[in-house]
């Protein structure tokens, strides 16, 4: 791949029903793409879905794959997001030894806290934009982290 | 009415109008199939490989318009059928295949003739279906016909397990098709189309590009109207032949890799490509950063994308082609024909500096010669099919086409086998005329157990094996390219293929010379039974003009001249 490959969040209206996701996903694998984050779920009150789907790619692979997505049968509507604002959430999981108000405080700055509580590990959940869950990740690597669980990215368009 | 799974897949095919089915029974089909043999509404034909139900089912919906309609079992009765879904994907055929498919319960159990049919399809067909409730049956069976043959075309494909063909439910056929997703834009943009004549009003060099969804959309004879009215020469692809007549004062020729070199070179010179239900395929354009280099692009199509997926479209218009080349019409003062006079002219010499011909140069028949000498003798009154390779080529370069779905060949995968079942579907669909499929010593081989059901359902294809020994396309390029390393390629050891035929029922002529191939082609069609015509041709020759895999359409191998 000689051209850029940038990131890019693409956002898909399905039917909720079953094999709508191997359909999409295929799209990906057979030219070869990675997708980084898939998130899925029913949109309240209808038959639909929605996925929010993370990849990076050049400008023209991505807008054929958007093409070929809205091609198939059960997609209502595909939207490449240029200006949207994006969430995701991640939980960690800590031993119980590490300084505990440290990693709340941290959290916080992250819009999450100290979720759970057990007798040798505590959990904490951060919610924020995909690339400040990064950053923290990054910062809390000293508190000896056990368990990582990213919820990959969700979307929507200003 | 209260009915089994498997009566309501012969209601719904009776009610869509199905007249053939093509197929091959087996364990998971076995309860559809015991209606198909209480009924008389349609007629099944037994192929005798599953591959071949398909190419006949495609063959069929080519010739007639119409939905072809395959029905096969599970596991190796669905992978065997594979490549003629794949076939029929990348040429926009409209089928509906029934497979069968183990019991629900023992789906996921490695069951005997288990495989995740649905999986494996999903890449190459337009839709598919997992059955698992006889309930939902008469809505897919609707919604498949409906896909199938809307929008741009294709396969569909409906897996049931048998436990749901023995089901019994209420079947309610008389159900409106509501699929909120599927919407095809059958209309063009009228801004777009306006904009779009004006572009041609104002080239002083446009070109007319044809594709083969000029044939999906029943708009050949508009289209010809169109191309008459605006006196601009047109291109035909491999997929398009028919679409204008062979005799056609403005139809150059066949473009591409082995297009004509007035048809590559007015591609070349062109300032404005007006592409109709064509996609730009890379045995069409060559490289891509050459191709029409100098020219806007006005691309109509069905498919928003095939629009800009190689070649970007100035003026994009997504619609049934039908349709929009009516509305153009609606604006056709735009346009005077008498602008486009001295670039006729500039074709008109690039076809009289090398025109498309042969030489007769050699002890054996030419197999361009023989292509030639069917279409003289039978022109309009036969029906082609072809399988893949040079003899594909050469006839679509040397037979004078004359009509639309006269000429069915797989274009875009390119299946070998393909021939000569199609000819079956199409014999079935059009049994007033000749059906002749041209073929190679190579592709014959491929699905020769046809000649079976050649015989037993009296379907009196003419297969003409044009016989060089070799696996001749291959052996060109080896030839050209490998400096002649012709690596598995030498067909020396053959069956006889007069015999072959004869044990089958058939009958079977060799031929050597031209008196030979006109009595033996003469005896077949009174005979009316499926023949083999096995032409000895020349060994070397090679398909020409050539364009090497991503060369420019303009640096053409070209025919070498000879002085007479």
């Amino acid at each position: 791949m000689t051209e850029n490959n940038e990131r890019r969040v693409i956002s898909v209206i399905v039917i909720n029903e079953a094999s709508v996701l191997s359909r999409i996903t295929d799209l990906f694998s057979g030219r070869g793409y990675n997708i980084t984050s898939l998130t899925v779920a029913p949109i309240p009150e209808s038959k639909y879905s929605r996925l929010t789907i993370v990849t990076s790619g050049s400008v023209r692979v991505i807008e054929q794959i958007t093409k070929q997505l809205h091609k198939l049968i059960p997609v209502l509507r595909v939207y490449e997001h240029a200006d949207l604002v994006e969430k995701e959430m991640a939980l960690i999981k800590f031993p119980i030894t590490e300084n505990l108000s440290d990693i709340n405080t941290l959290c916080e700055a992250y819009n999450g806290k100290i979720v759970n509580v057990g007798e040798n590990m505590i959990i904490a959940m951060v919610s924020d934009e995909p690339k400040r869950v990064e950053n923290f990740l990054t910062a809390i690597k000293r508190y000896n982290p056990k368990e990582i669980v990213r919820s990959g990215a969700v979307a929507l368009e200003r | 009415m209260q009915i089994s799974g498997a009566q309501m897949v012969i209601e719904a095919f009776i009610a869509e109008g199905v007249d053939t089915v093509f197929g091959y029974p087996g364990g998971a089909i076995m309860n559809v199939y015991d209606e198909i043999y209480k009924q008389d509404k349609f007629k099944h034909i037994l192929n005798r490989h599953e591959q071949a139900s398909i190419h006949a089912a495609e063959g069929y919906a080519k010739a007639s318009g119409k939905v072809g309609v395959a029905m096969i079992t599970s596991g190796p009765g669905f992978t065997n059928a594979v490549t003629g879904l794949a076939d029929a994907y990348m040429d926009s055929i409209p089928l509906v295949v029934v497979s069968g498919q183990v019991p629900m319960s023992l789906i996921g159990t490695d069951a005997f003739q288990e495989i995740d049919a649905v999986g494996i399809s999903r890449s190459c067909t337009k839709h598919n279906y997992l059955v698992t409730d006889a309930k939902d049956l008469p809505r897919i069976l609707k919604e498949a016909f409906y896909i199938a043959n809307s929008g741009r075309p294709g396969p569909v494909h409906v897996d049931i397990p048998k436990d749901v063909t023995a089901q019994i439910e209420e079947f309610n056929y008389d159900i409106e098709i509501n699929l909120e997703t599927y919407k095809p834009h059958t209309k063009g943009n009228p801004r777009q189309i306006k904009k779009a004549m004006e572009a041609i009003a104002n080239a002083k060099r446009p070109l007319f590009y044809l594709g083969g969804g000029i044939i999906n959309a029943n708009a050949a004879y508009e289209v010809r109207d169109f191309v008459h009215k605006t006196g601009i020469p047109a291109v035909e692809t491999f997929m398009a032949r028919g679409v204008l007549s062979y005799d056609d004062d403005l139809l150059i020729g066949m473009l591409g890799m082995h297009g004509s070199y007035a048809s590559n070179m007015a591609m070349s010179e062109t300032d404005l490509v007006i592409a109709l239900g064509a996609r730009f395929d890379d045995r069409v354009t060559g490289k891509l950063s050459e191709f029409a280099k100098n020219a806007g692009v006005i691309h109509v199509d069905i498919d928003p994308a095939s629009i800009s997926k190689l070649v970007n479209a100035d003026f994009p218009i997504v619609g049934d082609v039908k349709n929009v080349v009516n509305d153009m019409l609606n604006l056709i003062d735009k346009v005077n024909s008498d602008n486009y006079e001295s670039w006729r002219d500039t074709v008109n010499n690039f076809d009289e500096l090398h025109p498309l011909t042969f030489h007769e140069d050699s002890d054996r028949l030419k197999p361009q010669w023989v292509i030639s000498r069917v279409g003289e003798l039978l022109g309009d009154d036969a029906n082609i099919s072809t399988d893949v390779g040079q003899h594909q080529m050469w006839t679509s370069q040397f037979y004078p086409f004359n009509r639309p779905r006269q000429f069915i060949s797989s274009g875009g995968l390119g299946t070998m086998g393909f021939g000569f079942p199609a000819a079956l579907g199409v014999k079935a669909a059009t049994p007033e005329k000749i059906s002749i499929n041209f073929t190679g010593d190579g592709s014959i081989l491929m699905n020769c157990q046809e000649l079976m059901t050649a015989v037993e359902q009296k379907l009196p294809v003419i297969n003409i094996i044009l016989n060089n020994n070799f696996l001749g396309m291959v052996r060109q390029w080896q030839t050209l390219f490998y400096n002649k390393r012709h690596a598995e390629t030498d067909l020396s050891v053959q069956p006889d293929f007069v015999k072959l035929s004869e044990a089958f029922g058939g009958i079977g002529y060799r031929v050597h010379t031209k008196e030979e191939f006109d009595a033996a082609l003469k005896d077949a069609i009174e005979k009316n039974v499926v023949a083999f015509i096995e032409v000895k041709v020349e060994r070397m020759e090679n398909v020409m003009p050539m364009v090497p895999a991503g060369g420019s359409l303009f640096n053409m191998m070209l025919l070498e001249k000879k002085e007479k």
